[in-house]
């Protein structure tokens, strides 16, 4: 298990309270008299921000192989096509 | 001919050294990775959906707070997130060769994760004693939908980490073999990811 032996554990409590932080923010930033858009843009930001910790840290990709931190991330482009395609058969 | 007969020297059960190619990680845990991308995809046509619905039918949503209880899913947004940090504590420990710290840990995220499918179960009770079923519209399928799915995989994620801490308890994980843990983690990791994904666009947007 050499790869894991070099992989550094990070400080797993500073992450959590930072998931935490962000999660009260989220909760925070909804009932905020704001317009809509603004708030949906500021809790996807929030939302991705937390997925992409949770990722980097707790599922270790920011300490593995490159290769293996492409396959975690070859499906996202996918998604994106898949919904814009969908989104083609819509019109709004 | 030197690599394979190292490789014949060493415990067939063991992870194979880093050095082997592909994605330079052992086979376990490259299975997994390869599992979660199906997942990423599975859950991106849930929520793909569920957005391309919803701006088509922005009447049939109701604001945040009006129909889903928020303060109940925050507590519950919480305790996944606290599941998170036990599962990775649980996975520092048996790296480490802290067996008793690996099965502490791990029973605290077998209670936490059950505790998180609990809740959720209540919350679907709450809710259709309050009339909000999944025929009710697109608003009640697609949530019911979506978190269904998700407690879905948080049950089975629990089955899974009952069994790895069955075997925990057996000593079959140390600070050599610990493949079980880590597989498991990502997976539960991953659950935790979603959940937050879903937090935000099904009960605060």
């Amino acid at each position: 298990m050499e790869e894991a032996k070099h992989a550094p554990h990070p400080n797993y409590i500073a992450v959590f309270i930072a998931l935490a932080v962000l999660t009260g923010i989220e909760l925070f930033v909804a009932f905020l008299p704001w317009s809509q858009m603004t708030k949906i843009l500021i809790l996807i930001g929030l939302a991705v921000w937390k997925a992409v910790m949770v990722a980097l840290y707790y599922m270790h990709l920011r300490f593995e192989p490159q290769r293996l931190r492409w396959l975690a991330v070859a499906p996202l482009p996918l998604a994106v096509i898949l919904v814009f395609i969908v989104t083609r058969e819509f019109r709004w | 001919m030197a690599h394979a007969a190292a490789l014949h020297d060493e415990d067939v059960m063991l992870p194979p050294p880093g050095r082997e190619p592909g994605a330079g990680v052992y086979n376990e845990k490259l299975g997994m990775w390869v599992f979660l991308g199906s997942e990423i995809m599975f859950f991106t046509a849930l929520i793909g959906s569920y957005i391309i619905l919803r701006v088509a039918h922005p009447t049939a949503w109701k604001a945040p707070g009006v129909v889903l209880a928020i303060p109940i899913t925050a507590i519950n947004t919480f305790l996944l997130i606290c599941s998170s940090v036990t599962m990775v504590k649980a996975f520092a420990a048996v790296q480490g060769g802290n067996l008793s710290g690996l099965r502490k840990w791990l029973i605290a995220t077998v209670l936490i994760g059950s505790t998180f499918v609990g809740v959720q179960v209540y919350e679907y009770q709450h809710l259709i004693a309050k009339g909000f079923v999944p025929s009710e519209g697109l608003y009640g399928s697609t949530f019911y939908t979506m978190t269904g799915f998700h407690g879905f995989h948080v049950t089975i994620g629990v089955i899974c980490l009952i069994f790895v801490t069955w075997r925990a308890f057996q000593g079959r994980y140390s600070a050599k073999d610990y493949r079980g843990v880590e597989v498991i983690g990502l997976y539960w990791h991953f659950v935790d990811l979603v959940w937050i994904i879903l937090f935000t666009i099904v009960y605060l947007i």
